[in-house]
C-alpha cells in the first residue's frame, strides 16, 4: 500500500515538470492557435544556455534564472514578431513547417556547439536532498520544488488572463482578433507579448529538465509530446486544465513504471489516448 | 466648418476586385451623417477603409488635419475613430464589463467611463458579470456601442446597429443617440432602413455600386431621388 502511496506521489511530483512543459504551449496555442513544434528544442536549449550561464558566471542554476528568465522573454519576443507573426493567417500548415524547421536547427546547433555527450546542471545538492514525508515516505526537495514552482506559475497566468487589462487583451485577441484591432490592440504587438511570456516559462522548464536529469541535444522532441499530451489531456483553452494534464500525465508514467519499468513513458501514451477516445476535448476543455 | 475626417477619390481593393471607385466623402465635427445603400454598394468597404482594416493610399482619407489612409487599425483608434462593428463581434471569453473595458484600451480621456456608459444603458449594469453573448440582441448591441464609447472618439461609427432587431429594440437604441452626441460627438450611422437614416442624420450619403450616388440634408432629400440613388433606376 505504502508503495503505491510512494508511486502515486512521486508521479505527482514529476507531472510538476509536464505542466511546466505545457504551460507555455497551452498558452501560445490559447492566443494564437499556434502549434510550436521546437517547444521541446527550445526547452533543450534554454537548459543548455543554462549550463553556460551557471559555468561561467558561476552562479546556482536557481540564481541563473534571473537571467535566463528576461534573456528568452526577449528571444520569445523577437522570434514571433521578426518571424512567427508572418506564418500566421487562415492556414495552421505554416507555423507548423516553420517552428518545425526550427526545431531542427536548434537541435544540430546545440549538437554542434555542445556535442551529443549527457550533461545536467550541478544543482549543489538540491538534486539529491530528500525529505522523510513519514516513516516510509519521502520526497526529493527538487520534484517538490518544481511541482510548488508549477502550481505558483500556473495561478499567475490564470490570474494575469482573468484579472489584467494585458489578459483581456490576450483572450479578446484570441476571440476575433480583427474585432480586438478595432479596439485600438495591436494584435502582432500582443502575439509577441504572449509568445515572450511563454518562454519565461520554457526558460524555467530548461533549468528545471537539467536539474532532474541529464540532457542532450535531441531530447527536445520527447519534452515537447509530453507537453502536448499535457495540453490535450487538460484541455485545450483552459490553464488549470493544462496543470492537471501535466500531472495526470505524470502519475500515470509512475504508475506504469511501477508495474513494469518499461512500460512508465508508454502508459502516460496510453492514458493520454484514452483522454482522446472518450473526452476529445479534454477533462477542463471548453468543448467545440 | 472644417471637416474632422474627408476622404477624397478614395478606392478600395479586394486582391484584383475594385471596390470603391473615387468616394469623396466629408463630415464636420458635430454632425451625424448617415450612409445607405444596397447590400454591396460599398457601405462595409468605406468603414472598412476608414478604420484601416483595408488599405488605403494614406492622403485619401484625412482625419483631424492628418492623413491616416492605409495606416493600422489600432492606431486609427487611438487617433479618435471609434466603431460598432456590424453584428456587434462582441468578445466571448469576456463578460460585459469586460468588453466594456476592452474598449478602453488605449486609455483615451474624455467623458466616457463605466459609471457613464451604465448611466447611458442602465441594464448592462445588472449583467455586467455576464458574458456578453448571453445578453438579449438590443443589450448586445448597447454593449458594442458602450465599448465604443470607452475608446471615447472624437468620431463614432455605427455599422448596421439595427441589423436583427425588433423595430422597439432600435427604437430604444437610437433614442440614446442624443444623450451620445450631446458632447459635440460627430457620428455616422450605416442603416438599410432608409427611414431611420433620415430621421437621426442631419446629411446623408447613398452609395451604389462603390460611388456615390447622392448626398445631401436629410431632411430635403425626397423619397424619389433616395430611391433612384438606392437602386440606380
Amino acid at each position: 500500500m505504502i508503495d503505491w502511496i510512494n508511486t502515486i506521489a512521486q508521479g505527482l511530483l514529476l507531472g510538476g515538470l509536464y505542466a511546466l512543459f505545457a504551460l507555455g504551449l497551452s498558452l501560445v496555442f490559447g492566443v494564437m492557435r499556434l502549434v510550436n513544434i521546437a517547444h521541446g528544442d527550445l526547452i533543450l536549449l534554454a537548459a543548455f544556455l543554462a549550463i553556460v550561464i551557471t559555468s561561467v558566471l558561476n552562479l546556482h542554476p536557481l540564481l541563473s534564472l534571473a537571467i535566463l528568465v528576461p534573456l528568452m522573454f526577449i528571444l520569445g519576443y523577437v522570434l514571433q514578431r521578426g518571424l512567427l507573426n508572418f506564418t500566421l493567417g487562415r492556414d495552421i500548415l505554416p507555423p507548423l513547417l516553420v517552428t518545425f524547421g526550427l526545431s531542427i536547427l536548434i537541435q544540430n546547433g546545440l549538437l554542434e556547439v555542445f556535442s551529443a555527450d549527457s550533461r545536467s546542471l550541478p544543482g549543489g545538492g538540491i538534486e539529491t536532498a530528500s525529505f522523510q514525508v513519514t516513516e516510509h515516505l519521502a520526497v526529493g526537495t527538487l520534484p517538490l520544488i518544481i511541482f510548488a514552482t508549477a502550481l505558483v506559475l500556473t495561478a499567475a497566468l490564470q490570474l494575469l488572463f482573468a484579472r489584467t487589462a494585458l489578459g483581456r487583451a490576450f483572450r479578446a485577441t484570441s476571440d476575433d482578433q480583427q474585432a480586438a484591432q478595432l479596439m485600438g490592440i495591436n494584435n502582432r504587438h500582443i502575439y509577441a507579448l504572449a509568445t515572450a511570456v511563454a518562454f519565461a516559462t520554457i526558460a524555467v522548464s530548461g533549468v528545471f529538465l537539467a536539474l532532474r536529469t541529464t540532457i542532450a541535444p535531441t531530447d527536445g522532441p520527447a519534452q515537447l509530446l509530453y507537453g502536448f499530451e499535457a495540453v490535450i489531456i487538460g484541455g485545450l483553452g483552459s490553464i488549470w486544465g493544462t496543470f492537471a494534464g501535466g500531472v495526470i500525465l505524470g502519475v500515470a508514467q509512475a504508475i506504469g513504471f511501477r508495474m513494469d519499468p518499461g512500460w512508465g513513458v508508454l502508459s502516460g501514451h496510453v492514458a493520454f489516448l484514452a483522454v482522446l477516445l472518450f473526452k476529445p476535448t479534454g477533462l477542463l476543455g471548453k468543448g467545440s | 466648418m472644417s471637416a474632422l475626417l474627408s476622404t477624397s477619390a478614395l478606392t478600395a481593393f479586394y486582391g484584383d476586385f475594385q471596390a470603391l471607385f473615387g468616394v469623396d466623402f466629408e463630415i464636420g465635427a458635430g454632425e451625424i451623417v448617415a450612409i445607405i445603400g444596397a447590400n454591396g454598394a460599398g457601405k462595409s468597404t468605406f468603414l472598412k477603409s476608414v478604420t484601416g482594416l483595408l488599405k488605403a493610399r494614406p492622403g485619401s482619407i484625412v482625419f483631424d488635419d492628418s492623413p491616416i489612409g492605409g495606416m493600422a487599425a489600432h492606431d486609427i483608434v487611438g487617433r479618435g475613430i471609434a466603431m460598432v462593428p456590424e453584428g456587434r463581434r462582441l468578445f466571448p471569453s469576456l463578460s460585459v464589463e469586460e468588453n466594456l473595458m476592452i474598449g478602453a484600451y488605449r486609455k483615451r480621456a474624455g467623458p466616457w467611463t463605466l459609471d457613464t456608459v451604465y448611466g447611458l444603458f442602465p441594464a448592462l449594469k445588472e449583467k455586467r458579470r455576464n458574458p456578453g453573448t448571453a445578453l438579449s440582441g438590443g443589450q448586445q448591441q448597447m454593449v458594442a456601442i458602450g465599448r465604443a464609447l470607452m475608446s471615447n472618439p472624437k468620431l463614432l461609427i455605427c455599422d448596421e446597429i439595427s441589423l436583427g432587431l425588433a423595430p422597439i429594440v432600435i427604437k430604444g437604441i437610437y433614442d440614446a443617440l442624443p444623450r451620445i452626441t450631446q458632447d459635440g460627438l460627430t457620428v455616422i450611422v450605416v442603416e438599410q432602413d432608409v427611414g431611420t437614416a433620415q430621421r437621426v442624420s442631419n446629411r446623408l450619403y447613398c452609395f451604389q455600386e462603390g460611388r456615390v450616388s447622392l448626398q445631401g440634408a436629410s431632411g430635403e432629400l425626397t423619397r424619389d431621388e433616395i430611391s433612384r440613388a438606392y437602386f440606380g433606376l
